[in-house]
């Protein structure tokens, strides 16, 4: 059996957020909204758990350090040592003051690019990428819900027109839910 | 909602809904380009051709071909390097540091700031590249595996740091201000009328759709981008003054090189925002979304970073004579009043005197005047830079050897062609790139915007409601007006307001 999903669609980003307390308080699950722009507060009410990407950056920020660290020890103390006007050289310690700026922009190198890969990625935007907003205006001035009909099992559909409708909405359409990415 | 204090000057004027946003940034794209423009864009691309002619003279001949003598062995190259790098360090400082200090002014210009920063870096890079001499050894640069034996790169000296540095700068400004350009694409491509712009902008946009999740990442993604870009561009021009700071000729030698770099590379940043942004804001009707409030601001960065140098100046040349040393006092003196006094007195004048006119509100406040001193500043800022360079070493420990500096017309050719390489880079960002961050802009219009900040919006009730619902998108079905009673939907508001004080203060950006 195919999915059925609900969209309704708001004017105004503030009536959305109304609209969707409302909901989530009558038991209604809001599976997804499409914005122009952040909606803040709007995370919490429709169960959008906080991200983790900031972890990400923080990883790829150590992993980037530890590789400018070998690098060096590598480099310049097994590898071939210079002898710059005296000054010690040979062990990594003696020599890390010289090497501070290097391994600062290579951890912010390694934290920034990692995490916008990851970033891409778990977004699933990539070039070439086919976007699935409901309509054009998502990007532009309308906001809407998704609201899918399997993660609202104990409400028919009549049910559900009924409730959002009270909502302030614009617009509202039912249509088959498809995957698109 | 969140609300802005009544005093503070409102950053969009005017009525503007969501979709005027929208309209107001993508006209300018999806319309014809002005006659202007094509006369702008043509007389910069030749320019810039004229430049590339002299960059391919240049690698075919010989570094020779600069007027650098045995005495005076770095000049213009270096003066245009450093010159450009601090022209390329006030976007990130607006995207970046104004974000962590969430100042909203910023979201009318940071997106063609950081768009100017980059090709400011593009045109800071070439110069260490064409001064190898061998383009097509630039690579040598990398720590890599070689034939050479185990030759490595030097990581201890500030020239290796440079190019960490700068690559790395260059790099991450371009994917923080990609990422921000993301949904901006895609509000155009969603309006995009032709088959190929569709398919472009299709393309460019990645496939976002503002999804709710997707949002929340963006701003955390954000948020750590500009945390990490802070330090990253004080690092920058830091390590660019260590080409310097770290040798020890006298009038280079000195500590107070890395602050003293770091203030002057945002001055005359922001010059060149102002510069460009006064031109842009009115060829691409704009004055609703950057006007004398955005000018004024930046005019304030300028004067304190104006005064910083100025006070650097000033402290070099005490320590100069303080300290004693009479290599280091001559240094200074034979800036101040040898050959190139001239070259001394335009940047003591260009920086540190017309800055301090800012002081006055009626002259900062003045479009035609802000420009005027946003050229002056940039000529003062190049002044510096060949003042520290060229002064420092024409007069140098052996007499015999004096000399003084004369660029061929390949140095001023190269110097030339890369202003209009900038400017061919820029015109085409303003033509086919969203100039304001129309997402961001969205999100401050109903905190910042004058009509909602003085009551005048239409149908705007102070909480929040919606302005145009007057004007149906489909159909509307009649309960949803009636069912809500207008006491209750206030009442429900003030408590949602008390709710989510913590969330909304917590990520209004």
């Amino acid at each position: 059996m195919s999915d059925r999903v609900i969209y309704a669609t708001y004017d105004d980003d503030h009536t959305l957020l109304e609209g969707a307390k409302k909901l989530v308080a009558d038991g209604v699950h809001i599976t997804d909204v499409f914005s122009p722009f952040p909606i803040h507060g709007i995370d919490p009410v429709i169960g959008v758990k906080h991200t983790r990407m900031g972890i990400v950056a923080m990883m790829f920020a150590v992993t980037g350090l530890m590789l400018a660290v070998i690098g060096f020890q590598y480099f310049m103390i097994a590898d071939w040592p210079m002898n710059i006007g005296g000054k010690p050289s040979f062990t990594l310690l003696q020599n890390f003051p010289s090497f501070v700026p290097i391994a600062f922009e290579f951890t912010v190198l390694f934290a920034a690019h990692g995490m916008a890969l990851v970033y891409f990625l778990r977004n699933k935007t990539l070039p070439g990428m086919p976007a699935d907003n409901p309509y054009p205006r998502n990007t532009d001035d309308r906001f809407t819900m998704e609201i899918r009909l399997s993660d609202n099992h104990d409400m028919s559909s009549e049910d559900l027109h009924a409730k959002i409708k009270q909502t302030g909405i614009v617009e509202i359409e039912e249509k088959d839910y498809v995957v698109i990415k | 909602m969140h609300k802005e204090s009544a005093i503070r000057e409102p950053l969009i004027l005017g009525h503007k809904t969501y979709s005027d946003i929208t309209e107001d940034v993508c006209a300018p794209i999806e319309g014809k380009a002005p006659r202007a423009w094509y006369i702008m864009f043509g007389v910069s691309l030749l320019v810039g051709l004229y430049g590339i002619g002299c960059i391919i003279y240049l690698l075919g001949t010989g570094i020779g071909t600069w007027g650098l003598n045995k005495t005076v062995e770095w000049a213009w190259d270096i003066t245009n390097f450093v010159w450009w790098v601090g022209i390329g360090h006030a976007g990130t400082l607006i995207s970046a540091v104004l974000l962590l200090f969430r100042q909203r002014w910023r979201m009318a210009i940071n997106r063609s700031a950081e768009a100017m920063t980059i090709f400011a870096v593009f045109m800071a890079g070439l110069f260490p590249l064409i001064h190898m001499g061998r383009l097509w050894v630039g690579y040598w640069v990398l720590p890599i595996p070689n034939e050479f034996g185990s030759l490595w790169v030097n990581f201890n000296s500030p020239l290796l740091w440079d190019v960490f540095a700068i690559s790395t700068y260059l790099t991450v400004s371009v994917v923080f201000w990609y990422i921000g350009l993301i949904p901006d694409f895609a509000t155009i491509r969603d309006r995009a009328k032709g088959a190929v712009s569709k398919k472009m902008y299709g393309i460019l946009s990645f496939g976002w759709s503002g999804r709710a999740k997707h949002w929340n990442r963006f701003e955390i993604v954000s948020l750590v981008l500009a945390g990490l870009a802070t330090p990253l561009v004080f690092s920058v021009h830091s390590i660019v003054s260590f080409d310097f700071a770290t040798s020890v000729i006298p009038g280079w030698h000195t500590t107070i090189f890395p602050p003293y770099f770091v203030a002057g590379a945002v001055f005359s940043g922001f010059a060149m925002v102002q510069t460009l942004l006064l031109i842009l804001r009115k060829g691409m009707k704009l004055e609703a979304y950057i006007h004398t409030k955005h000018v004024e601001y930046m005019n304030i960065v300028i004067m304190v970073t104006g005064s910083i140098v100025g006070v650097a100046y000033l402290t070099e040349l005490f320590i100069s004579w303080y300290s004693g040393v009479e290599y280091e006092s001559y240094a200074f003196i034979n800036r101040a009043t040898g050959p190139y006094w001239w070259a001394y007195a335009s940047m003591m004048t260009c920086n540190v005197i017309s800055p301090q006119l800012m002081w006055f509100k009626k002259l900062r406040t003045s479009l035609l005047f802000t420009f005027f001193i946003s050229i002056v500043v940039n000529i003062g800022m190049w002044f510096e830079r060949f003042v520290i360079i060229v002064t420092s070493i024409h007069q140098d420990y052996l007499p015999s050897s004096w000399s003084m500096f004369y660029p061929t017309w390949v140095d001023i050719g190269v110097f030339i062609g890369t202003i209009g390489i900038f400017f061919a880079f820029y015109l085409a960002f303003a033509r086919y790139f969203p100039v304001l961050a129309i997402a961001e802009l969205k999100t401050i219009v109903k905190i910042s915007g004058q009509s909602y900040k003085d009551g005048t919006a239409p149908g705007y009730d102070d909480h929040g409601g919606g302005s145009d619902s007057a004007v149906p998108y489909g159909e509307v079905s009649p309960e949803v007006d009636t069912d809500t009673p207008p006491d209750d939907s206030i009442k429900n508001e003030t408590e949602d307001n008390n709710e989510n004080t913590d969330d909304s203060s917590g990520s209004n950006e």
